[in-house]
């Protein structure tokens, strides 16, 4: 392609960084020097630099982790390595709110105030900030400043970094040689401002919230704070791979059989049966297959799979291995959000380990069965989680999602059947392998089957994952958590997170399966009970909630971009007490609003957006006091 | 030795129910192609029969018996058996919505059609308050992605901005864009193969942008106008016509339309000329055109000054215009506004 690029070169370490990631131009026409008698007649490289299109975000991360933000030059520089049109690149980095397309200091805290942690003390934490280094903006040092000096820093606001357990959290990023990214709880203003003021780094350390640490009967959790995560051999001591070598000898169609037998339930939120995905995928005669194991977690009040990568991460390799064997996959994607630094460290770690000792690339424990693994860095966008949105997320271009039909399974990653699973999900399938599909089947009820992760936050005693076979009632998996906070009372409980929807403390005994919570009008969504005291303001959760969606719309269809910016408002208008109308006229446009939304949209994200408004206003009617003034 | 002759797949047809009449269509027809064949009318605005179907603005949903959802008519393909509604209640209500969220975020003023469909569907684009006062101009362009700034109870929330004035040839007043991304498919894969402009941002600060947002004439842009053919609001307007509209003089009803063949190459592409008071003000080609589909070039899109500097008039004195950087090979034509009374012709 002719590309017309700005007349910008990188400086040497943008150069650098970008090289690192994409290895050395091959000639003047992608970037490199120019060679008059290599490169003055013949042009070459075209086809080949594009099809490397899918190296789109991972360039730009490259630089954003050794710069701090992506300079023109910078963008220059990729856009001819990868023969990129620089205005779809353009589009492509200002979709992610972790890429900075403005000059920006290396050192930056990113604060979480969503839900759960502007619950829990958040707000200290960002007034302090507000105090000493000003009102967060991304592009406060961008007027016209070009030079950033090294004591330059900035704190951004976060959409929930998931780590909700401990709240109030925040992400801590250093750009330079050694990037430093850490994800910190318990976050106190002293501290916040320690970390921007570059006396604190944090430690790379994980802290995963596990009450039930050690508790015989877990599953999915039984080897989390108790085996080595960053050890093959220990892995491979408690029982790691046995799942892989029994697949083997149940061979590709048995393995499906078992997956089918067990009912596994896609824990993503959909609840689509994972079986019947393998399947569809197995059968397709297009090649290749491509399999992707969803870790873009970003629903608020969501860290299940954080726990189960920085806990468990060969566990997730274990899984991905099976179900590429099962549905003929070569290639396999993680793709991991950007905020979750440990988890990625983690997960990379697992590959690397598992390639090295012969539990990935060719012939597999000896058999016939080649496969692989790249882990994928998302970059701060929750609508990167939508299946579709992931493929075009990995493959460069902006993470919006795709009209369906046609499906994943039929056109999916690179337009080719593709097998796309949740971590919890796979994390189930060794378990089905070792004990077979109809003895998992018998675990739980008839149509939930296995256990489920949950992640309890907000006002509990004790916060954090819990594990429980299906058919408990949340009064019971309240109960494990200590209850609520002693001296508080529980004003609501959201389950299911942004996307699911509130519930009253009155009905605690909805049992927490995926046909109990429809026959009491909820869901389990991704597995979030997040519970409210009477201290929480709940009008402002819900304004948190809608502005939320209206920052992580894709922006592709009218009723979910705009409706999310009307239902803002609206609530907004609710919370400073000037509604257009009365209240009651408000809440009837937010109804109308949530309904186009739902009927309307392209994706789940439009869809829901209004779920969580709609409940806490008609189930729990915390607008009920002032409907009739 | 014999030939093999390929014979096209026989379609088989479909056979389904569009409010309650039974039609068959081959299959792969779309639902709003299967409506057409009855005479049934569906709004559309990202929808063009020469793009790609991106079933992004979602005015042409329909109900489809036991879907979840509402269904695009206009890239959905029928189905067997389908059971359609193309005016349900549902459908009447999304299709309100999202008529009122797009005239009370944009101005819909130059969008043909519209003013019929918000009275049809009884739209009150008002009622989520008078609209925010427009941006300054770059903005919108500069929105960072991730967390916004905390609404205004006073105001509606608009992509109001000043126009974008870069070049001689044409404008974009984003503040009527509806972001149906036809110029953005015109410009790449779809057509050209530019790729000068792509949407940038997220969300509602989602917008048609050129890399860092510079100025047309350091774009990859050729100025082949196929996005102003495609845009469906006047976004994208030949600057010919945003100055006569800006100085009052701009009537449709005093244009006429001439078809010609473009005299430049010999490819012989349809042009429109779009005519008014003896002034070239615009320039089409029909999309049914089985080469061009509606596409043309620099010259044949822009070129036609030389038409209006034949006769007693001195040449290139017509353009009146201020200074600007016009890419070679066009020049803005009629926009002098002097040339009205010259009276040859």
């Amino acid at each position: 392609m002719d590309l017309k690029l700005l007349d910008v070169g990188p400086t040497d370490e943008e150069r650098e960084a970008i090289d690192t990631r994409l290895g050395p131009p091959a000639s003047g026409w992608d970037g490199g020097e120019r060679v008059a008698q290599r490169d003055a007649h013949v042009a070459f490289g075209g086809h080949a630099a594009r099809a490397r299109r899918n190296e789109l975000l991972p360039a730009l991360h490259a630089v954003q982790s050794r710069v701090g933000w992506i300079s023109e030059g910078a963008f220059n520089y990729i856009c001819a390595r990868l023969d990129v049109p620089p205005a779809e690149a353009w589009g492509v980095a200002t979709f992610y709110a972790l890429l900075a397309t403005t000059p920006r200091p290396k050192r930056v805290l990113h604060v979480c105030d969503d839900i759960c942690c502007r619950t829990r003390g958040a707000r200290a934490v960002l007034e302090a900030l507000e105090q000493k280094h000003g009102a967060a903006h991304p592009r406060a040092l961008g007027d016209g400043r070009l030079e950033l000096s090294d004591d330059d820093v900035m704190w951004l606001p976060s959409p929930c970094l998931g780590m909700c357990d401990e709240a109030p959290a925040a992400l801590l990023t250093v750009a330079g040689r050694e990037p430093i990214e850490r994800l910190v709880g318990g976050l106190t203003a002293d501290r916040a401002l320690a970390m921007l003021e570059a006396k604190d780094d944090a430690e790379n350390v994980s802290r995963i919230p596990l009450p039930q640490r050690g508790q015989p009967g877990l599953r999915l959790l039984k080897r989390i704070g108790v085996v080595d995560p960053t050890s093959l051999d220990a892995y491979r001591a408690s029982d790691g791979y046995q799942g892989l070598r029994r697949a083997f000898e149940l061979g590709r169609e048995g393995v499906i059989r078992e997956v089918l037998d067990s009912k596994l339930l896609g824990r993503g939120g959909a609840a689509f049966p994972a079986g019947r995905k393998w399947d569809a995928v197995a059968r397709q005669p297009e090649r290749p297959h491509y399999l992707i194991c969803n870790a873009d977690e970003s629903e608020p009040g969501t860290f299940k799979d954080r726990v189960l990568m920085e806990g468990d991460p060969f566990a997730v390799v274990e899984a991905m291995t099976i179900a590429a064997y099962a549905t003929g996959c070569e290639q396999g994607f993680v793709y991991i959000r950007g905020e979750y630094p440990l988890a990625i460290e983690r997960v990379q770690n697992a590959i690397d380990d598992a390639r090295a000792r012969g539990f990935l690339g060719d012939r597999i424990l000896g058999q016939p069965f080649r496969f692989d693994i790249e882990v994928r860095k998302g970059a701060g966008a929750y609508i990167c989680g939508e299946e579709t949105a992931v493929f075009n997320s990995i493959e460069g271009f902006r993470g919006e999602p795709r009209n369906k039909p046609p499906f994943p399974v039929q056109v999916g990653l690179f337009g080719k059947p593709t097998v796309i699973n949740n971590v919890e999900t796979l994390a189930n399938v060794p378990f089905i392998m070792l004990e077979g599909g109809p003895a998992f089947a018998k675990i739980g009820t008839e149509q939930s089957t296995g256990s489920k992760l949950f992640c309890l936050c907000g006002s509990v005693v004790k916060p954090g994952v819990y594990e429980v076979t299906f058919g408990a009632t949340l009064r019971d998996l309240l109960a494990q958590a200590g209850g609520v906070t002693p001296g508080h009372t529980a004003q609501c409980i959201l389950l299911g997170g942004a996307a699911g929807l509130f519930i009253r403390p009155d009905e605690l005994d909805i049992p927490l399966t995926f046909e109990g919570a429809r026959a009491a009008k909820a869901t389990l969504g991704s597995g979030v009970i997040m519970v409210f005291d009477e201290t929480a303001d709940m009008g402002d959760v819900l304004r948190r909630v809608a502005a939320f969606f209206r920052d992580e719309s894709c922006g592709q269809c009218v009723p979910c971009r705009v409706g999310t910016v009307r239902q803002e408002e609206a609530l907004h208008r609710l919370a400073v007490n000037k509604p257009r109308g009365s209240v009651a006229d408000e809440l009837a446009l937010l109804d109308e609003i949530g309904l186009a939304m739902k009927d309307a949209s392209i994706c789940g994200l439009g869809q829901t957006a209004y779920s969580a408004v709609e409940s806490a206003v008609k189930r729990c009617g915390i607008f009920d006091g002032r409907r009739a003034r | 030795m014999t030939h093999l002759v390929e014979i096209a797949r026989p379609k088989r047809t479909v056979e389904l129910t569009i409010d309650g009449q039974t039609v068959r269509v081959p299959e792969g027809t779309t639902i709003l192609d299967a409506c057409k064949t009855l005479g049934t009318n569906i709004p559309t605005l990202c929808y063009l029969e020469t793009l790609h179907p991106v079933n992004v603005c979602r005015v042409c949903v329909v109900e489809v018996q036991n879907a979840r959802v509402l269904v695009p008519a206009c890239s959905r393909t029928v189905e067997p058996d389908m059971v359609v509604s193309t005016d349900s209640e549902r459908v009447r209500h999304s299709r309100k919505m999202v008529l009122e969220f797009l005239a009370s975020s944009v101005d819909l003023s130059t969008t043909p059609d519209v003013d019929g469909w918000l009275a049809s569907y009884d739209c009150k684009p008002e009622r989520y308050g008078p609209p925010a006062p427009d941006e300054a101009a770059g903005e919108r362009d500069a929105l960072p992605t991730g967390h916004h700034a905390p609404p205004n109870a006073e105001y509606a929330a608009t992509v109001g901005q000043p126009v974008k004035v870069d070049n001689d040839l044409y404008v974009r007043d984003y503040g009527k864009c509806i972001l149906c991304y036809k110029c953005v498919e015109g410009c790449g894969t779809d057509y050209q193969n530019t790729f000068a402009i792509a949407v940038a941002g997220r969300g509602f600060d989602a917008r048609i942008s050129t890399e860092f947002a510079v100025e047309l004439p350091k774009s990859a842009c050729v100025y082949c106008g196929n996005c102003i053919a495609v845009c469906p609001t006047g976004a994208l307007m030949f600057k010919s016509e945003f100055d006569r509209r800006e100085a009052g003089t701009w009537d449709e009803s005093k244009q006429t339309q001439v078809s010609t063949i473009c005299p430049y190459c010999g490819v012989g592409c349809t042009l429109e000329l779009h005519v008014q008071d003896n002034e070239i003000v615009r320039v089409t080609s029909p999309l049914d055109h089985d080469i061009t589909r509606g596409n043309l070039c620099i010259k044949g899109r822009f070129g036609w000054r030389f038409v209006q500097n034949r006769g007693p008039r001195p040449m290139g004195g017509g353009n009146g215009q201020a200074g600007g950087s016009a890419p070679r090979g066009g020049e803005a034509g009629g926009a002098g506004g002097n040339g009205a009374g010259d009276g040859h012709g």
